[in-house]
């Protein structure tokens, strides 16, 4: 599938990049997250999917994003997103009402600015995906040391970042070619030699579910080839109650309630 | 790559002398203008006839030295780019090797205890930074003159905050033979009480000179010390005290729970032998016999449980709480409080471990025998006043040690005695303005609460 990766070439760029994935219309955690990614010297922003889908403000995360993308951040199409205009059967009930409410809300530019958003992007050694490179309109799970050699092997990147599992994970390549994952922890800068392979799980900044509700997100600072993972706190009581206020289904309200 | 020989220039670090070439890489002094201090750079062996591990523990070395700091590890001061040069240039730490100091012989125990506690600091240290040394044995241990210890080569380390790179390396990320620990044999890098365990094999050394578990030179024989019972040190240094015994024989226990929990502790009995409970460990005299051997044989055939916890918090469940009793007023009605207090603190903690101190003012100043039987006496009397106090706690021996301190400034006796003992909390009573009869607590507390290295409870003692 490696012909489905859009390659923007290398534009030598060290500059810290904030990496935001799994935003889900949630626009009170966003703001926090780029907000907190800004004050510690982001300079380049990508986005790694599912910026609608759940949350209550699919609106303003779209246009957010889309701004950000107009001054050169790079953005990268989720399975929520591509629901919206596409196909939602494979989703339980709860996730197709909401995508259904989404798609009342959304106007048709948000809907197309979703459509257009490729799967796959490669800068330099970084490639971007929301699910796995190896085979990323099938939406599989990068939920293991296997998963993740697999889309790193398609990736052809030094590192791969990627949400859709809603934790933070980083996997990396040992000298034996087997994979490993670490858990990181929050604020604490890891090291992430070139020569090796990487591939992070960003977490989601707008419905995390490790029991934790502050939002996640990463920072990449490839000119000290540092990573460093980042949970915000921000009002998510606040992002839960817009959820029941629109009538969209309670699951999704005490998700974002309780980081669950 | 150049060819590297004194005089050679890297990164603008001129080599001087080289002081070790190995089969893993060399080690140069270098200029470092900047530092202060004398370095020293190490360059791996590269290349295509090299082993890749080489590489590995390197940049497993570069990775956490970095993060670590304080007098029991090498300051860090600069890294090669991997693809292109790689060395690590770090500080050169002055003192002798604890291999060198083993070479003139084995040491007697008081000799052991003070050297082991040493060292036993310098793992804490590390612990308390979430790192675990997982390497050590006596070449990588630096007697200081100041009489700390240092540890070195960090090729094989463990930082919790950073993804283990040997993780998968099973090959030879064991460590070294004589000195593994069971569980790293079995693959396990993330147990701190693994550096306790290598730590008894360094202490039994020091004090037989001998290794309890040999030289083995196969897995198999590796595999050995998950149930074999080493010959107890005192049947191979008959003078040793029982204390000793006791102390080593649990560092070397193959269950990493049934070792000390923290450094901590082990550095505590190797300064307070008298207090050191003694079991059979300490009154062993041979090997188990073939039935126990069997027995541990068939239970050490599991993997061992993985610790659910970074290292700093593993630690964290085993504290030091040391609880300042004043036992010139032992009667006094608000004792109970600081009792129930205490209590309370411990039921938190898992593992812990009491030290009850009370200070005294020196004794007598009068010369002669007399006084000094009398001042023994008032020593003794006070500690049969803390024995009775911690007595409601009931605690069991190895968790329990009593101390009286004699000195004419009790706050200075107390936090020098925490500070020296990584006591993790003190407890200690609140003055009170009505009760001028416990009015040395007055200045004690604030000065304790105001100088203490650790957390200070201080405890309002309203009498019941």
């Amino acid at each position: 599938m490696s012909e489905a990766i859009v390659d923007l070439g290398s534009r030598g760029d060290q500059a810290a990049i904030a990496l935001l994935s799994d935003i889900h219309g949630n626009l009170e955690a966003l703001e926090a997250c780029l907000k907190h990614a800004s004050d510690r010297g982001a300079a380049r922003y990508a986005f790694l999917g599912d910026l609608v889908g759940y949350g209550a403000d699919p609106r303003a995360a779209v246009d957010t994003v889309r701004r950000y993308v107009a001054e050169g951040a790079i953005a990268v199409q989720g399975n929520h997103d591509e629901a919206i205009e596409k196909r939602a059967g494979y989703m339980n009930d709860a996730t197709k009402d909401s995508i259904e409410w989404t798609r009342k809300v959304l106007a048709a530019d948000h809907k197309s600015f979703l459509a257009a958003l490729p799967l796959v992007l490669r800068e330099g050694t970084m490639c971007f995906v929301h699910a796995s490179a190896a085979a990323p309109a099938r939406w599989d799970y990068v939920d293991a040391p296997s998963a993740a050699r697999r889309s790193a092997e398609a990736a052809q990147a030094s590192y791969v970042f990627s949400g859709h599992v809603h934790e933070q994970l980083l996997y990396f390549e040992s000298s034996q070619g087997k994979w490993s994952a670490f858990r990181p922890t929050p604020g604490s800068a890891v090291p992430v030699n070139s020569r090796r392979r990487w591939l992070a799980l960003v977490g989601s900044v707008g419905q995390p579910r490790d029991g934790m509700a502050a939002a996640a997100y990463a920072l990449f600072d490839p000119l000290r080839a540092q990573l460093t993972f980042h949970r915000v706190a921000y009002d998510h009581l606040a992002a839960a109650r817009k959820i029941r206020q629109a009538g969209l289904p309670e699951f999704h309200a005490f998700r974002v309630e309780r980081g669950v | 790559m150049e060819r590297l020989e004194p005089g050679s220039e890297i990164d603008g670090f001129r080599l001087g002398e080289c002081l070790h070439a190995g089969a893993q890489g060399l080690i140069f002094r270098v200029a470092a203008p900047d530092q202060g201090f004398p370095a020293i750079m190490k360059v791996p062996r590269v290349g295509p006839n090299e082993p890749a591990e080489n590489l590995i523990s390197f940049e497993t070395e570069a990775m956490i030295l970095p993060a670590l700091s304080g007098p029991h590890v090498p300051r860090f001061v600069a890294a090669g780019d991997l693809a292109k040069m790689p060395y690590i240039v770090t500080e050169w730490i002055e003192g002798e090797s604890l291999e060198a100091r083993l070479g003139r012989g084995r040491l007697p125990a008081a000799e052991v205890a003070r050297v082991g506690a040493a060292i036993a600091d310098a793992v804490h240290g590390l612990h308390l930074q979430d790192a675990i040394h997982l390497d050590l044995k006596p070449d990588n241990v630096v007697l200081k003159a100041s009489g700390e210890a240092a540890l070195i080569d960090f090729g094989l380390a463990h930082h919790a905050r950073y993804p283990d790179l040997l993780a998968e390396e099973k090959r030879f990320a064991a460590g070294s033979a004589p000195y593994v620990s069971p569980e790293q044999v079995l693959g396990t890098r993330s147990d701190p009480r693994s550096d306790l365990f290598a730590l008894g094999v360094v202490l039994y050394e020091m004090a037989t000179g001998e290794l309890p578990f040999g030289v083995p030179a196969t897995m198999a024989g590796l595999r050995d010390r998950l149930w074999m019972d080493p010959a107890p040190p005192r049947e191979r240094a008959p003078e040793m005290p029982p204390w000793l015994q006791e102390i080593i024989l649990r560092c070397l226990e193959p269950q990493a729970e049934q070792r000390y929990q923290s450094a901590a502790h082990l550095a505590f009995d190797l300064r307070h032998p008298e207090q050191v409970a003694l079991t059979t460990r300490a009154r062993k005299s041979g090997r188990a016999g073939f039935l126990a051997q069997a027995r541990r044989w068939w239970r050490a055939r599991g993997a061992p449980p993985l610790p659910r916890l970074m290292p700093k918090a593993q630690v964290g469940t085993a504290p030091v709480i040391m609880v300042a009793v004043d036992t010139a007023h032992a009667h006094d009605p608000r004792q109970p409080v600081l009792q129930r207090a205490t209590a309370q603190v411990l039921s938190r903690s898992p593992e812990f471990r009491l030290v009850c101190v009370s200070v005294i003012r020196a004794g007598p100043l009068a010369e002669g025998e007399g006084a000094a039987e009398s001042a023994s006496g008032i020593h003794l009397e006070h500690l049969v006043r803390l024995r009775h106090w911690a007595e409601p706690l009931r605690l069991p021996a190895q968790r329990l040690s009593l101390h009286v301190l004699e000195s004419p400034s009790p706050e200075r006796a107390l936090l020098e005695f925490a500070r020296s003992n990584h006591v993790d909390l003190i407890l200690l009573g609140a003055p009170s303005p009505e009760h001028h009869a416990l009015a040395w607590w007055r200045s004690v507390a604030s000065s304790v609460t105001a100088h203490a290295h650790c957390s200070v409870y201080v405890v309002r003692m309203a009498p019941d």
